[in-house]
């Protein structure tokens, strides 16, 4: 069950400096979006407000609006615990858990919200990690730790735990930038498997991966250092590509940038 | 420039480096050495099964027999209470001022934290003895000698707790909460878990640091020569008590018997380190094994 994200007039602050500013978008279900943009225009911020993730650091505020189909995410009596299982989340860097082997890395999500029994986590574990294309690199090796595999095959292994928790819409943060062309390929094809399923949302700073993988672009940027970030277009993604209507967005995907 | 020469002062560094390295290595294991080999000579001469379970009930100091056994439950006992009292309460101690504590109160916290880390060990059996002894009106047993001992354990322990969270990386944390895991969850499930091995090794330096305290118990456990298995009531012994009082005796049995015990304490110190280092191993994240 994909979800629609309707955005309406986010900010969002890091103490008093506000970071991003007055942004406003909607992302279909079902659709892959990608957020592109300069280093720190608060393209992982607005992802990050999407699952109530940004809270988490000390000190944070929101305002404006996030409806998931017709919730709004920052409404009142929201639990953003319910948030986060809902709007999933894959890093930058891999991060699975040390003290985990592969199977209860994948699992974990569902162990730590107290769902027992063996044969159900089998199975999810069996078809989340399925999903993220690694099962048959791993299923002979379920109970060695999940840090022993490869970058890429770690940054797959966090798919998959993300995915195992079913969740609506998925959020992935420069998932290939720590990653080989190979990995990278492997889970570019992922994400457009997935997209039957998810809601799927990717910053990347690899033009040719939002091309790629993206039927929505969204440009981000800053005025200056200080500034807070601003969306500056979302459109088709070859049409951002081929025929953008703003200038600021043809030069940073032309190079002609700054 | 030529890629294979390599400049004839630096070659000199690199070797006063290393040899002053491996001279300062040399000092600091000579004393340990010493210590460890006059203690394993002098102690093995009354060191036998026979010391480790006999007391000295009815035993005078120019006997050659007679042992620690009164001495060691008493420590054991006493350290085992400290360390009951003191786990729970630096972990929590630890987990608030890591995960959720912010503002004057984790501040003071952190302060006195600091300042009981320098507390001399003399000062916290004072305290004890003036608060539950002369002021509540209890009578000298193993468990005051836990009090005082449990205030001495418990800095070294909030302390490293609290570091060997701190080491545990934010992106777990926020792998965890993005999983939709609750904070306390993840503290227990995730947070905990990874820090677990430096957080054992933590508990055992102060479980180590504090078994071989004398002052406290020098004020608070009493006197006796018997065996008590009960720390609530009655004076208990104690191991660096037994050592002390053994050593300051004139005659040549009484001092044997106080290097059998100095050794039998290093014994059980050593044990301590090497089931922290097993639980350790064995706790860690199994990609490092
Ligand atoms: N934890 C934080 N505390 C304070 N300011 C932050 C924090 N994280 C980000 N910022 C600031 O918010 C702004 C947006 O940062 P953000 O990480 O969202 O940018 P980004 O577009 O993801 O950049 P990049 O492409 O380099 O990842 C930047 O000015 C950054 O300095
Ligand atoms: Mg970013």
């Amino acid at each position: 069950m994909a979800k629609r994200i309707d955005v309406s007039g986010l900010s969002a602050y890091y103490g008093s400096v506000r970071a991003i500013e007055d942004i406003s978008l909607t992302v279909e279900p079902r659709t892959v979006t990608a957020f592109i943009g300069p280093s720190g225009c608060g393209k992982s911020t607005v992802l990050r407000t999407l699952n109530r993730m940004h809270e988490v650091i000390p000190g944070t505020r929101v305002e404006g609006k996030v409806l998931l189909d017709d919730v709004d995410l920052y409404g009142p009596g929201i639990d953003p615990v319910a948030v986060r299982r809902t709007v999933g989340m894959v890093f930058q860097r891999p991060n699975p858990f040390p003290t985990m082997s592969i199977y209860e890395n994948v699992a974990a999500g569902l162990r730590l919200n107290g769902v027992r029994g063996k044969s159900d986590l089998d199975g999810v574990v069996e078809h989340s990690l399925r999903g993220a294309n690694l099962w048959n690199e791993v299923k002979d090796r379920l109970n060695k730790p999940g840090m022993g595999l490869s970058g890429g095959q770690q940054q797959r292994l966090c798919i998959a735990r993300a995915i195992a928790v079913s969740p609506e819409v998925l959020l992935m943060d420069e998932p290939c930038s720590a990653l080989d062309p190979i990995s990278t390929l492997a889970i570019e094809d992922l994400i457009a498997q997935l997209k039957s399923e998810y809601t799927i949302v990717i910053v990347t700073h690899n033009m040719q991966q939002a091309a790629r993988v993206s039927d929505r672009t969204a440009f981000f940027n800053i005025a200056g250092t200080g500034e807070p970030g601003k969306l500056i277009e979302i459109d088709e993604t070859p049409r951002i590509f081929a025929n953008p209507s703003q200038r600021a967005t043809e030069d940073y995907i032309t190079g002609r940038f700054g | 420039m030529s890629l294979t020469h390599t400049s004839p002062t630096r070659k000199l560094k690199d070797k006063s480096a290393y040899i002053i390295a491996g001279a300062a290595f040399v000092i600091a294991i000579i004393p340990l050495i010493s210590i460890l080999w006059t203690v394993i000579v002098k102690g093995a001469k009354d060191f036998d099964t026979y010391f480790l379970f006999h007391s000295m009930r009815n035993v005078a100091e120019s006997d050659s027999f007679g042992g620690a056994y009164h001495a060691i439950l008493g420590t054991l006992e006493q350290v085992g209470i400290a360390a009951l009292i003191t786990i729970p309460l630096s972990l929590m101690v630890g987990i608030y001022l890591v995960e959720y504590g912010r503002g004057r109160l984790s501040q003071a916290v952190t302060f006195f934290v600091d300042v009981m880390m320098g507390l001399p060990s003399i000062v916290a059996g004072l305290f004890i003895l003036s608060v539950w002894i002369l002021g509540a009106g209890f009578q000298a047993s193993g468990f005051a000698a836990s009090l005082a001992l449990t205030i001495l354990m418990l800095p070294v322990a909030v302390r490293s707790t609290e570091e060997m969270l701190k080491l545990v990386s934010p992106a777990l944390r926020e792998a965890s909460y993005a999983l939709g895991v609750p904070k306390w969850r993840t503290i227990t499930k995730v947070v905990l878990p990874t820090a677990l091995p430096g957080i054992v090794t933590g508990m055992m330096l102060g479980i180590a640091r504090i078994m071989g305290e004398t002052a406290p118990v020098l004020l608070l456990v009493g006197v006796t020569q018997s065996i008590n298995g009960n720390p609530f009531s009655e004076p208990q012994g104690s191991l660096p008590l037994f050592v002390f009082n053994e050593s300051q005796n004139s005659l040549q049995t009484a001092v044997d018997r106080g290097w059998a015990a100095a050794l039998t304490l290093i014994i059980l110190i050593m044990l301590l380190n090497l089931i922290a280092r097993l639980i350790a191993w064995w706790k860690a994240p199994a990609a490092s094994r």
